[in-house]
């Protein structure tokens, strides 16, 4: 970052580029008849070295300078990211400036990001939860505490998946320049903007559940043996948007498309994650095992709370039935009167589990 | 521009797995050596699969969190990040001298040098001594002291018990300790018996594993006999059988751990200037610096 006020930073950058000529967001700059044409969609001029320089305050010229000169990083993710972020090609500087005084926000994830205009032309970015906009929660300026902030959800609990919608509040990263907005966008959500990057430019490279399989080796190998139906099943447990924000851009191979909601997230899923493909491992042990027939006694109100307590596990809801919620069937105290009544040291209904062992 | 990637196991389930790989980083960060310095995992994010198009850099230094040469370092990491050029043959090793070799990875266009891991390097063997200096806080530990190298043992992966022989051997050949012995989780001589190896009445006991864990934390301190029970903790040192045990926990975590990713890099012909020794002059300082706390 050079020393000296942003607008004489501005206005030598265009004396030194005039000649080479600037086209950039709408603005024009190049020689012409012993000075310099400039051109914007508002206005069309002849001038010389110090008109060039007088014009270093106009948006087009701080807005060429931030973008080319500061941001610069031609064809990454990172500048794709914060040029999106601003709506650079749908809106523009002018329309644009007038949005990034007052802060533009955009959603990533659960994640609010924020750019304000600065002085001479720069931005300034913030990035917070999305339910802390308007909120006093603590500050942070270095990107690497995000690691360590987003480890636990308000909870306490790990988070073993970046991007389950599970992203702790009270905290928001201040005064960042361009660079450290996406390092901490990254830290939160690793690799995202990278492969929004790659899906907006045609290369997003998938990798369907045919070929991660088929790439796993030592406990992971047998994740292959896994059927259609059960990685169905699977995709439907762990990666619709209840579970995880990414959308969902895998299927079964290349001509077999999953039938499970993809999602609606802004940035895609390339490839099933380590999370997916332990938990696949798991699903294909327990899918080895032939359905048996039980014959279990239960009122059909036991039986509608057994269904109660897999949809509150399923939804993630035990810890918001209360304590004297009793008309609720995942409640504790609905629970355990079900287990005093119907379980014994041979499981539900006094059934065992297998019954060749008891004969 | 030239980044760094420091690539661990992580944990789907402990937290902490990743720490080291965080910190280590966070101290390379700060010596300037790397235009990015990234940590990748196995079971966190961002994967090996996806780091490397994370970077600017066309020219990407690997360096495996890993303890020895094998599974890991051979199989999953390679593939995972598609160097699908590299063959384990390339790193010329007989289980603990792999050194890196340059290939091209499939989904990006960048020069990646794939090294060794930290685990194998030479330069490990001062870190299994910084973390006796700074668990005894004696800077001149070594007369009169015996030192464990603790290994997880053969069962799951034979090079496993080389790296740790290979620096039990160089620490003992170095003659800072009365005695050097190799012990193991799962194979003789096994860590439980620790105290049977050594005539020396002290007794430093260094783990050489990447993170505090589940094996660090609650197997080891338990099997030598410091606590019945983890939860309740244990002294350091801590007497058995008319030893003292100066147990130190996961030599992963000893700041000087930096120095050897550093190292690796710098073999496979990083641009690093002075940054190993100020890294080193670094991680001394604050590896004594904590073992006073």
């Amino acid at each position: 970052m050079s020393a000296s006020a942003p607008l004489e930073d501005v206005a030598d950058a265009l004396a030194e580029h005039a000649d080479d000529g600037i086209d950039f967001d709408g603005l024009v700059v190049e020689p012409a008849d012993g000075g310099y044409r400039w051109e914007t969609p508002d206005e069309q001029v002849t001038v010389g070295e110090d008109g060039l320089r007088e014009r270093a305050d106009d948006p087009y010229a701080t807005n060429w300078y931030y973008w080319e000169r500061v941001v610069a990083g031609h064809d990454t993710p990172r500048r794709a990211f914060l040029r999106w972020l601003e709506g650079a090609d749908d809106l523009g500087v002018p329309e644009r400036y007038d949005e990034l005084r007052g802060g533009h926000t955009r959603s990533w994830g659960e994640l609010a990001v924020t750019a304000v205009l600065s002085e001479g032309g720069r931005r300034r970015y913030e990035v917070r939860h999305e339910d802390d906009l308007g909120e006093d929660v603590d500050a942070y300026t270095d990107p690497l505490e995000a690691r360590h902030l987003v480890k636990h959800d308000d909870e306490g609990r790990y988070r073993p998946l970046s991007t389950a919608p599970s992203l702790p509040h009270g905290w928001a990263f201040v005064d960042l320049d361009g660079g450290e907005a996406v390092q901490t966008v990254e830290y939160v959500y690793p690799a995202t903007v990278s492969n929004w990057h790659r899906e907006r430019e045609g290369d997003l490279d998938v990798d369907h559940w045919d070929e991660v399989a088929e790439r796993q080796t030592g406990i992971y190998g047998i994740v292959e043996q896994l059927d259609g139906d059960a990685l169905e099943w699977a995709a439907e447990a762990c990666c619709v948007d209840s579970q995880c924000l990414k959308r969902r851009e895998w299927d079964e191979s290349d001509d077999e498309e999953l039938d499970v909601p993809r999602g609606d997230g802004e940035f895609p899923c390339r490839e099933p994650c380590s999370l997916f493909v332990a938990a696949a491992r798991k699903f294909t042990t327990l899918e080895r095992e032939e359905s048996r027939e039980y014959t279990f006694e239960l009122t059909p109100a036991e039986k509608e709370q057994l269904e109660d307590i897999v949809d509150a596990v399923a939804d993630g809801r035990t810890d918001e039935i209360r304590e004297a919620d009793v008309n609720e069937g995942a409640n504790r105290y609905r629970a355990r009167f079900l287990r005093a009544k119907r379980m014994d040291d041979r499981g539900l209904s006094g059934t065992p589990t297998y019954p060749e062992d008891h004969e | 521009m030239q980044a760094l990637v420091i690539v661990g196991h992580g944990s789907h389930l402990n937290p902490g797995s990743s720490d080291p790989a965080f910190s280590h980083a966070d101290t390379i960060r700060a010596s300037g050596a790397f235009d990015e310095v990234r940590e990748a995992f196995w079971k966190e994010e961002p994967s090996f699969r996806e780091v490397l198009r994370t970077l600017e850099s066309e020219e990407v230094f690997v360096v495996p969190l890993f303890i020895s040469e094998g599974y890991f370092t051979e199989q999953v990491i390679p593939r995972e990040l598609r160097l699908s050029d590299w063959d384990p043959e390339d790193w010329d090793s007989d289980g603990t001298d792999a050194d890196h070799v340059t290939v091209q990875a499939g989904d990006v266009d960048k020069t990646v040098h794939y090294c060794g891991p930290v685990g194998t390097h030479d330069s490990m063997s001062d870190v299994i001594v910084e973390r006796a200096k700074s668990i005894t806080d004696d800077p001149d530990v070594g007369e009169g002291f015996g030192l464990a190298v603790v290994g997880h043992g053969t069962e799951r992966n034979e090079n496993s018990a080389k790296a740790i022989h290979y620096h039990a051997d160089r620490i003992r050949e170095s003659g800072r300790f009365e005695e050097v012995k190799a012990v193991f989780m799962d194979e003789d001589p096994e860590v439980d018996d620790v105290t049977e190896f050594f005539e020396a009445e002290d007794v430093v006991v260094v783990p050489l594993f990447v993170a505090d864990g589940f094996h660090t934390q609650e197997d080891i301190p338990e099997d030598m006999g410091l606590t019945d029970d983890y939860r309740t903790g244990y002294d350091v040192p801590t007497e058995v059988d008319g030893h003292r045990i100066w147990y130190s926990g996961a030599v992963g975590t000893e700041p000087l751990v930096a120095d050897v990713i550093l190292e690796r890099a710098d073999d496979a012909g990083a641009d690093l200037a002075d940054a190993i020794e100020r890294v080193r002059r670094r991680t001394e300082s604050e590896g004594a610096a904590s073992a006073g706390d």
